[in-house]
C-alpha cells in the first residue's frame, strides 16, 4: 500500500478522539455502567456477610477477601470491552470509520483506555466501601500504588483480550457470553477461600491461574506481607496476557475488516 | 487529453464461497454527475459501494476512485470518498453535535474548526434544535440526515450513497432528496444506489442497472425508457386459454405475463396505428383481448424489459448479500 501521507494521520490523535467517544458511551451506558461499578460491591458485602462468617482466612475476612473482589471487578470490568467492540463491528459505523483512513487501531485502543478509566472508578469504588465495613490496609502509599499499578496492567492486558473476543465476535450477546466466563473465573483461585480448602484437583488450576499472582502481589502490598516469586509472576503472565491481547485484536481486526 | 472520472471499474468480480455476487462489473461515471446504480436487493448494489470504497477487495477487476486505485492507493482513495452505508454510522448515545464534532476530529479539524463545522452543519440539515439531543431520540428521517451530514464534514470529491432513503417514509425521502440535489450544484461526485426507480429517475444523470451482479443497461433515464418503445400496452386476456394463445404467439415480445389474472403487456410506440396492428396480429378474431390500455413507459418497465422481474419480485430470496 503506498502510502504518501497528505494529512498527518496519527495514531495517538485518533485514539484520543475514539477515548472521549468510549467514555461518553460508557458514562451513558446507564444499565451496564450500574451493573459494572455496582455488582463489585453487592458481591463483597454477600461474601463478607454472608458467607464471612463460615470462612476462616486466619484474618479478618474483609481484609482477605478484597482483592479477590477488586479482581472479580476488574475482570468482569474489563470484559465489557467486549461488547462495546463487538457494537461497533457489528454497527455501520466501522464501514465510517474504516473509509476515513482513521487508523485502525485506535477504535480499539479508544475501548481499551476507556476500560481502564471505568476499572479505575469501579476499583476506588470498592475500595471506599471495604474501608467503610472494616477493612484497614497496612500499607504505605507506595504500596498501595503498587497494588493498584498491578491491577491496572491487568485490567490493561484483560480488556486487550476482551476487544479481541469482541472483534471475532458475531453478536454483541456472544461478546456478552465472555463477560460471564470472566466472571467465574476467580472463584478457582484464592480470591475467596484459601485454596488448600479446595478439593487437591482443582489446585493445579487455581494455583497457576493468571488472577492468583495477582491477588496474592495485591493482598501482599495491601496487607504488608513479603511478596515471595507472585510479583513476577503476577508481571509476566499480565505481561503475556497483554502482547497476546494487542495481537490477537489487531490480527483480529484486520481479517475481519479485509 | 479528457478529464479523468471520478470512478472507472473495469471488470469488477467478487464472489463469497460459491454465490458469484459480481460477475464483471464495468463503470464509469463523469466528475460532478450523479451516477445511480439501480437494482434489487441483493443485485450487488452494496457489494460494488464497498470494493469501490476500499472495505472490501474484489476478487478480480480494477477500480479508480478520484484517480487513484482502490486496492494499491487505499489511503489516498479514503481521503476524497465520503460513505453513507446502509447501516446508520452514528452513535445513539451521543447528541447530534457531539456525533459530527468527533467525526470533525477524525477528519483532524482542529478542536475549535470541528465544533464550527458541526454547528453548520446542524444548521444546514435543519438539526439545529435537535443537536443536544440524545440521536436516539431521533426519527429515522432526522438520523438519516445526520447520518449524511457526518459524511459532508470535509468535501468529499465523491460522495457513496448506499440506499440512503430505503426505510424512510415519504416526507424524509423527501428531504434527502433535496440534500442530494443541492450537494449536486456543489460540484461532488454521487454515486447513490437505490432499489426506487423513482429516486434515480429523479436525482441521477446516469443510470445502471445491476441484476445478478452484472449491468444490464446503462444510460439517462430518458434512454433507459427508450429501450422499451416509450409506451406499454397492458391486455387482458378473455380467459385462461385465450391467455396461453396470445402469449404463445408473442413469446419473446411477452412483458410481465400474470396467468392467474390473465394480465400481459407488449411494448409499443403508443399511436393508434401500431395498438390497432398489434391487436389485429394476436387476435384476428376479436375474442381473446379482453380489454387493453396504454400508457408510457416507466422505469419500472424498463428494469421489467432488462431483467424480466419486477425491482421488488426477487427481494427477500437473495437479501443480504
Amino acid at each position: 500500500m503506498s502510502d504518501t501521507a497528505l494529512r498527518p494521520t496519527s495514531l495517538l490523535g485518533d485514539a484520543s478522539v475514539m477515548l472521549g467517544r468510549s467514555v461518553r458511551l460508557s458514562v451513558r451506558n446507564m444499565d451496564a455502567l450500574f451493573t459494572a461499578l455496582f455488582l463489585p460491591v453487592m458481591l463483597m458485602l454477600l461474601f463478607v456477610y454472608l458467607f464471612g462468617g463460615a470462612i476462616n482466612t486466619g484474618t479478618e475476612y474483609v481484609t482477605y477477601v478484597v482483592p479477590g473482589v477488586l479482581i472479580l471487578c476488574a475482570g468482569f470490568g474489563s470484559s465489557l470491552t467486549a461488547v462495546g467492540v463487538s457494537q461497533d463491528m457489528n454497527g455501520g459505523i466501522m464501514d465510517r470509520f474504516r473509509s476515513m483512513d482513521i487508523k485502525g487501531a485506535s477504535v480499539l485502543t479508544g475501548h481499551v483506555i476507556s476500560s481502564m478509566a471505568r476499572n479505575l472508578l469501579s476499583t476506588v469504588l470498592v475500595l471506599a466501601v471495604a474501608f467503610l465495613i472494616g477493612f484497614r490496609p497496612e500499607a504505605n502509599p507506595l504500596q498501595v500504588l503498587g497494588a493498584i499499578g498491578i491491577l491496572l496492567l491487568f485490567v490493561l492486558a484483560f480488556s486487550w483480550i476482551s476487544a479481541a473476543i469482541g472483534v471475532v465476535s458475531r453478536s454483541v450477546e456472544a461478546a456478552n457470553g465472555f463477560g460471564f466466563f470472566v466472571l467465574f473465573l476467580p472463584y478457582p483461585s484464592s480470591a475467596f477461600v484459601p485454596i488448600e480448602t479446595m478439593p487437591t484437583w482443582i489446585h493445579g488450576f487455581a494455583e497457576h491461574q493468571p488472577m492468583t499472582p495477582v491477588i496474592e502481589t495485591m493482598r501482599a502490598l495491601l496487607l504488608d506481607q513479603p511478596l515471595g516469586n507472585s510479583a513476577w509472576l503476577a508481571l509476566a503472565w499480565c505481561g503475556g496476557l497483554l502482547v497476546a491481547g494487542v495481537l490477537a485484536a489487531t490480527f483480529a481486526y484486520r481479517r475481519r475488516v479485509s | 487529453m479528457p478529464e479523468q472520472p471520478a470512478i472507472e471499474a473495469t471488470g469488477l468480480e467478487k464472489a463469497y464461497g460459491e454465490v458469484r455476487v459480481l460477475r464483471g462489473v464495468d463503470l464509469q461515471v463523469a466528475r460532478g454527475s450523479v451516477f445511480s446504480l439501480l437494482g434489487p436487493n441483493g443485485a450487488g448494489k452494496t457489494t460494488t459501494v464497498r470494493i469501490l470504497t476500499t472495505l472490501l477487495p474484489a476478487d478480480a477487476g480494477r477500480a479508480l476512485v478520484a484517480g487513484y486505485d482502490v486496492r494499491e492507493q487505499r489511503s489516498l482513495v479514503r481521503r476524497s470518498i465520503s460513505l453513507t452505508g446502509q447501516d446508520t454510522a452514528i452513535d445513539e448515545l451521543q447528541t447530534g453535535e457531539e456525533n459530527l464534532r468527533m467525526m470533525g476530529r477524525l477528519c483532524r479539524l482542529p478542536r475549535r474548526r470541528a465544533a464550527a463545522r458541526a454547528t453548520e452543519l446542524l444548521d444546514q440539515f435543519d438539526l439545529t434544535e435537535s443537536g443536544s439531543r440524545r440521536v436516539g431520540t431521533y426519527s429515522g428521517g432526522m438520523r438519516r440526515r445526520l447520518d449524511l451530514a457526518a459524511s459532508l464534514i470535509v468535501r468529499p470529491e465523491v460522495l457513496f450513497l448506499d440506499e440512503p432513503t430505503t426505510g424512510l417514509d415519504p416526507r424524509s425521502r423527501q428531504q434527502v432528496w433535496e440534500v442530494v440535489t443541492d450537494l449536486t450544484r456543489s460540484g461532488v461526485t454521487i454515486f447513490l444506489t437505490t432499489q426506487y426507480l423513482e429516486e434515480a429517475d429523479r436525482l441521477a444523470d446516469q443510470i445502471a442497472v445491476v441484476d445478478g451482479g452484472r449491468i444490464v443497461a446503462q444510460g439517462t433515464a430518458a434512454q433507459l425508457k427508450q429501450q422499451v418503445a416509450g409506451h406499454r400496452l397492458d391486455l387482458v386476456a378473455a380467459d385462461r386459454r385465450a391467455f396461453d394463445a396470445l402469449t404463445g404467439h408473442l413469446g419473446a415480445r411477452v412483458v410481465a405475463p400474470v396467468p392467474e389474472r390473465l394480465t400481459f403487456s407488449v411494448a409499443t410506440d403508443g399511436t393508434a396505428n401500431h395498438v390497432r396492428a398489434v391487436l389485429d396480429e394476436i387476435d384476428p378474431a376479436r375474442r381473446a383481448v379482453a380489454r387493453f390500455t396504454v400508457h408510457s413507459a416507466t422505469l419500472d418497465d424498463v428494469f421489467l424489459a432488462l431483467t424480466g422481474h419486477t425491482t421488488t419480485q426477487q427481494e427477500k430470496e437473495t437479501a443480504g448479500v
